[in-house]
């Protein structure tokens, strides 16, 4: 972690990158007094419950200034297009929202960040053997639910022989 | 009024025969997968004709699906304000697909145990529904018919976020159980609270089946699952399977017993009442119905009434709903034509005989 470029002082904590309409990548790393005084963040006096401070900060991680310029150059959708509609407007945007969509992803999910389950089979070998894994997890969670334990050592052993394998 | 909608509405639909597993509490199982193309943009940046090219992208792949073989094609654009409702009301489509613009279409199998919805908020909205507790059927059969159209185009499938979808909360699996609950017991003991904290514990959402937004009509309640991403299609099932829906129908059935035991008249006077309503009305409100109609369920089912036919209550839940009522009449009724018409329908099919 480096320190603010602005003030050269205070260990760098936001972290803002800017994708021109033209396809130009800036980068700029700030800590919050600099980014306050630059006007790229709000920080209004916390003086309010838990609660309004815990909103604060997720709305300020969800669409922080930065994002706001974002722009998805396959569909046209704008970040705060996309925050207004609450729809995305094709699947690239996943990729170019995607520091800004992580907040929100891991709040609607409880807290997950990445898909478990079934992938489309023209990918090939790897569902099979993962979905084998999660089967054979599931046989793991049911046997010590029924406490047979013997089935569970035997279940374990074979998701260690897939897992390495 | 099409044919093929209108026929419709002369028989319940599969979900509402009142068969499988602890039918006499789980009215129906459904399990719905959000689906896009890849190639195309989602829907809110598609134009006419993108949404068209969607729509005969998907169609084409089903065309050559032997599983999907005899399914019934409709434009839902194309069709009526009433036979879009009549669709929704039989569940074969969204209230969104309904109201939705542009180029939308519904496929679903004569027995309406599944559908496809083309163009609602995804490309795709694959649904399977079946009567009663049957969770890991609908799996199997929805599994079935997802790989039987991924063979034939390509999904938009990112490694880290799974099925990519319109809407970031329905992203991963794309999976949305919902098992449809009938609880009149739990309502009239005032213990509905314990099934909100039951989904609540296990991030489940409940909602009102027939009614808009949280209010529950008929005492029906749909529980479904909110989170998609980091759990797989198995797992979320299992926790319906497991966990939730046998707490629930613990609760009823314990509510159910309790009434018996401890205010059986008050239950009998509620039950009677509502049979002797429904024969005897002259007016009634689609509220009205849904609201008697579950009395007598409750009642058959726990013995009190006899010498009704199950299939015709079930049945009737389906067809005193306005769209349903009007393509039965063969016309189009103002509110109070269907409170005459809803009343003299349900006396002539519970007639004293």
């Amino acid at each position: 972690m480096g320190l603010c470029e602005r003030c050269k002082k205070v260990q760098a904590t936001f972290h803002l990158t800017n994708i021109t309409r033209e396809g130009e990548k800036t980068e700029r790393h700030l800590c919050e007094r600099c980014a306050v005084e630059e006007g790229l963040i709000q920080i209004q006096k916390p003086n309010f419950s838990a609660e309004f401070i815990e909103n604060f900060i997720a709305t300020a991680k969800a669409a922080s200034p930065a994002d706001t310029d974002l722009v998805c150059e396959d569909c046209g959708i704008s970040y705060v297009e996309f925050r207004n509609q609450g729809l995305l407007g094709c699947p690239k945007d996943y990729d170019v929202f995607a520091e800004a969509l992580r907040p929100l992803i891991e709040r609607a999910h409880d807290g997950a960040t990445r898909h478990i389950g079934k992938t489309p089979r023209s990918l090939g070998i790897k569902r099979t053997t993962e979905q084998e894994i999660w089967r054979l997890k599931r046989q793991l969670r049911d046997a010590v639910a029924g406490e047979d334990y013997e089935r569970a050592a035997e279940l374990r052993d074979r998701i260690r022989e897939m897992d390495e394998s | 009024m099409s044919a093929p909608i209108d026929e419709l509405a002369r028989h319940a639909s599969e979900w509402l025969r009142g068969e499988g597993p602890l039918h006499d509490i789980v009215i129906s199982t459904r399990i719905r997968l959000a689906r896009n193309i890849a190639g195309f943009h989602f829907l809110s940046q598609a134009d006419d004709e993108m949404r068209r090219e969607i729509a005969e992208t998907i169609e084409a792949a089903a065309d050559k699906a032997a599983l999907l073989r005899g399914f019934v094609h409709i434009n839902v654009d194309e069709v009526g304000e009433l036979e879009r409702n009549l669709l929704v009301e039989r569940q074969l489509i969204s209230r969104q697909h309904a109201e939705g613009v542009g180029v939308r279409k519904v496929l679903f199998a004569p027995s309406e145990a599944s559908s496809l919805m083309i163009n609602e908020e995804d490309h795709l909205r694959i649904q399977v529904m079946r009567s009663g507790l049957q969770l890991e059927e609908a799996w199997e059969q929805i599994d079935a018919i997802d790989d039987a159209i991924e063979e034939h185009l390509d999904y938009a499938f990112h490694p880290r976020f799974g099925y990519l979808t319109a809407c970031p909360t329905n992203v991963g699996t794309g999976i949305r159980v919902s098992v449809m609950l009938h609880l009149p017991a739990l309502r009239l003991t005032n213990e509905l609270e314990r099934v909100g904290q039951a989904a609540r514990d296990m991030k489940l959402a409940v909602r009102g089946l027939f009614g808009e937004g949280t209010e529950a009509l008929g005492d029906f309640f749909q529980i479904s699952n909110q989170i998609t991403l980091g759990r797989d299609e198995r797992d979320i099932i299992d926790d319906f399977h497991h966990l939730v829906i046998p707490q629930i129908v613990e609760y009823e059935q314990a509510a159910r017993q309790a009434l018996l035991e401890k205010r059986l008249h008050a239950l009998d006077d509620k039950l009677f009442r509502a049979m002797g309503t429904l024969q005897s009305a002259r007016l009634m409100s689609s509220n009205e119905a849904m609201q008697n109609l579950s009395h007598v369920r409750l009642g058959l089912h726990v013995g009190r009434l006899k010498n009704i036919d199950l299939h015709t209550i079930n049945e009737l839940f389906l067809q005193t709903q306005p769209a349903h009522l009007q393509c039965l009449q063969g016309q189009r009724l103002n509110g109070e034509q269907r409170s005459l018409a809803r009343a003299a329908m349900i006396r002539a099919r519970l007639s004293h005989n």
